[in-house]
C-alpha cells in the first residue's frame, strides 16, 4: 500500500537546509516575499508550483499544540517534558486485531517515505513541510478494518503532569479528531514520524502524528495514543469547542470563510515582515487527488 | 510616602513620559525586522501593538481611581498616556491594513462582516475625536462639553477589551483578565455617580 502517492518534487529537489538558509538570508534583503509569491495564480496546475519546504527552524518554532500553551512558541519551549519513549498506540473498535501496539513494532512493519506537503492552518498561515512517515492505510490494514467501520477516531496523549497547557480549559482534553474511513484510507493521509529525515520534535507531535494535507492543520492530530474504528461520526475537539466555526470535515476551502476571517488567502511563513499573501487553493492544492471523496456534497454545509 | 511620590511626579516632565512611552514602537519594529518576533512577525507585531494600546488605555483609566483611593496624583500624565494609547491603536491598525490583510476589498469585507474587527474599528473611530481634542485650545473652546466628549474613552476601552476577548480561539484566560480589569475600573465611575446622585437628592 505504501508509495501510492509520489511527490511532484523528489528528494533531489529538497533544498539542503544550509543552502536554503543562505538563500533565505540573501533574499531577505531583496524583498523575499515577492520572489516567493511570484508566478502564482489560483487554480493553476499545482505541478508547476515549486514547493520549497520551510526551513527546520520555522517548522519547529511555530506550532499550535495547546497542551503546551496557546502561544506559537510555547510548544517549542515546553514540550521537552513529554515522554515519547516508550510509546504505544491503542487500536480498538471495529478492527479484527484490537490491542496496544508498541511504536517499535508498528514501525518495523511500515515503509517510511518522504512526503513534501503544503500545510494550511485554519488561522490562514501556511508552510511546506517535508514529512517522513507511512500511510495511515497501512496501519489500519495491520489492525484489520471490519466491514461495518465507517469512521476513524483519534486521540492525543493526555498527561497533565507533562503538559502545562492542560491546566487551562482552553479545550476539552484530551484532544480528539476524526476522519471518514475513505479519507483515512486515502493515499495522501500520512502518519508522520519525522521531518527533514529527523525524528519528529515533541512540539510537532512526537512520536507519531496524523497529516491530512487537504484539511486545516488542526485535523492533523499530534502525539496519537489511540485510534478507534467506529460506525458513527466521532466527536472532534474544535467542533465541540465551537461548532459554528469548525466543522467535522474542515477541508481547506477558499470559498467558505471562517466566521471571523476570510479563508480566500493565506500567508506563507518564512517571508518576514513584508510577506505577501497568496490565494488559498481548493483542498489546499490536492483537488485532483481528493475532490472525488466529496462528490455531490454541499461543502458550504459540510464545512 | 505618597506625598513624596507626588512631589517626585511633579518634577517629571511630561515629554519624558511621551519619550518612554513611544520607545517600544521603534524597538518592536527593529525586532520584527531582525527575527526577534519569531517566524511570523506580522501577527506578532500586530498583537504587541494592540496589547500595548490596551494596557495604556487601562493605565489612563486607572489615574482617577488612583488619585481618589490612593491619593496618587498622575493627572498631569493623563493626556500623554491617552495620546500614546491612540498612537499604538493607530499603529496596530496600520500593521493590520498594510502588512496583514493587504487586500483593499478584503479590508472592507472584514470591517463589515467580522464582528471582532467591527468592534475594534469602532473603538478606533471613537478615539479619533478624543485625540484631535487633546490640546489646551480644544479644552478651552469646548468647556464643559469636553468632559462629556472624553467620557467616550470608557466606551472605547470597553470595545478594545471586547475586541481582544472575541478574537482568540478556544477558552483563553488573558483577554478575560483584561476585560475584568477594565470592568472594575469602569465600575469605580458608576459608584461615584450613584453616590453623587444620592447626595443631591
Amino acid at each position: 500500500m505504501a508509495k501510492r502517492w509520489i511527490n511532484d518534487l523528489t528528494q533531489a529537489d529538497v533544498t539542503p537546509e544550509s543552502a536554503f538558509l543562505n538563500r533565505r538570508q540573501i533574499l531577505a534583503g531583496l524583498g523575499a516575499s515577492t520572489v516567493i509569491g511570484a508566478g502564482f495564480s489560483a487554480g493553476q496546475a499545482q505541478a508547476q508550483e515549486a514547493l520549497k519546504p520551510n526551513d527546520w527552524d520555522d517548522i519547529i518554532n511555530y506550532c499550535n499544540y495547546y497542551e503546551f500553551g496557546t502561544g506559537k512558541d510555547d510548544p517549542a519551549k515546553n514540550a521537552h517534558t513529554l515522554t515519547t519513549d516508550p510509546w504505544s498506540v491503542k487500536i480498538d473498535g471495529m478492527v479484527e486485531r484490537p490491542g496496544d501496539y508498541a511504536l517499535g513494532d508498528i514501525l518495523a512493519k511500515m515503509t517510511i517515505e518522504e512526503r513534501i506537503y503544503r500545510f494550511r492552518c485554519v488561522e490562514a498561515w501556511s508552510m511546506v513541510v517535508p514529512w517522513n512517515g507511512f500511510e495511515l492505510a497501512d496501519l489500519l490494514e495491520m489492525a484489520g478494518v471490519k466491514p461495518e467501520a465507517k469512521y476513524v477516531a483519534f486521540e492525543t496523549v493526555y498527561r497533565p503532569e507533562e503538559m502545562p497547557g492542560t491546566r487551562y480549559p482552553v479545550l476539552d482534553w484530551p484532544y480528539v479528531e476524526g476522519l471518514r474511513l475513505d479519507e483515512a484510507m486515502h493515499p495522501l493521509t500520512l502518519m508522520a514520524t519525522g521531518i527533514y529525515g529527523k525524528p519528529l520534535p515533541n512540539q510537532n507531535g512526537a512520536p507519531m502524528r496524523l497529516v491530512v494535507p487537504w484539511k486545516y492543520g488542526f485535523k492533523s492530530i499530534k502525539s496519537v495514543v489511540r485510534i478507534t474504528l467506529t460506525d458513527s461520526e466521532p466527536p472532534t475537539s474544535w467542533n465541540k469547542a465551537n461548532g459554528r466555526e469548525y466543522g467535522f470535515y474542515s477541508n481547506v476551502n477558499p470559498t467558505v470563510d471562517h466566521p471571523r476571517w476570510s479563508q480566500a488567502t493565506e500567508r506563507p511563513l518564512g517571508g518576514g515582515l513584508f510577506a505577501r499573501r497568496k490565494p488559498t487553493l481548493m483542498f489546499n492544492g490536492y483537488e485532483k487527488e481528493v475532490a472525488a471523496l466529496y462528490e455531490g456534497m454541499d461543502l458550504t454545509k459540510n464545512f | 510616602m505618597i506625598d513624596r511620590l507626588n512631589t517626585f511626579i511633579r518634577k517629571v516632565p511630561t515629554w519624558f513620559v511621551y519619550l518612554i512611552g513611544a520607545l517600544p514602537a521603534p524597538w518592536l519594529l527593529y525586532l520584527a525586522l531582525t527575527g526577534g518576533l519569531g517566524v511570523e512577525p506580522i501577527k506578532a507585531l500586530e498583537h504587541e501593538l494592540g496589547e500595548l494600546a490596551l494596557q495604556l488605555l487601562i493605565v489612563g483609566l486607572a489615574i482617577t481611581p488612583l488619585r481618589r483611593f490612593a491619593k496618587l496624583n498622575l493627572l498631569k500624565f493623563r493626556r500623554a498616556i491617552g495620546l500614546l494609547a491612540f498612537f499604538y491603536v493607530a499603529l496596530h491598525l496600520l500593521v493590520w491594513l498594510v502588512l496583514d490583510v493587504q487586500i483593499l476589498s478584503q479590508i472592507w469585507a472584514d470591517i463589515l462582516k467580522r464582528p471582532y474587527i467591527t468592534v475594534g474599528m469602532a473603538a478606533f473611530a471613537l478615539m479619533v475625536p478624543l485625540a484631535v481634542t487633546s490640546n489646551n485650545w480644544s479644552l478651552r473652546k469646548l468647556g464643559a462639553r469636553w468632559r462629556k466628549l472624553h467620557q467616550l474613552t470608557y466606551v472605547a476601552v470597553l470595545l478594545g477589551a471586547l475586541h481582544f476577548v472575541m478574537l482568540v480561539k478556544g477558552f483563553q484566560i488573558e483577554p478575560l483578565i483584561y476585560m475584568a480589569v477594565v470592568l472594575a475600573l469602569l465600575a469605580t465611575r458608576v459608584k461615584v455617580k450613584r453616590a453623587l446622585f444620592a447626595q443631591r437628592s
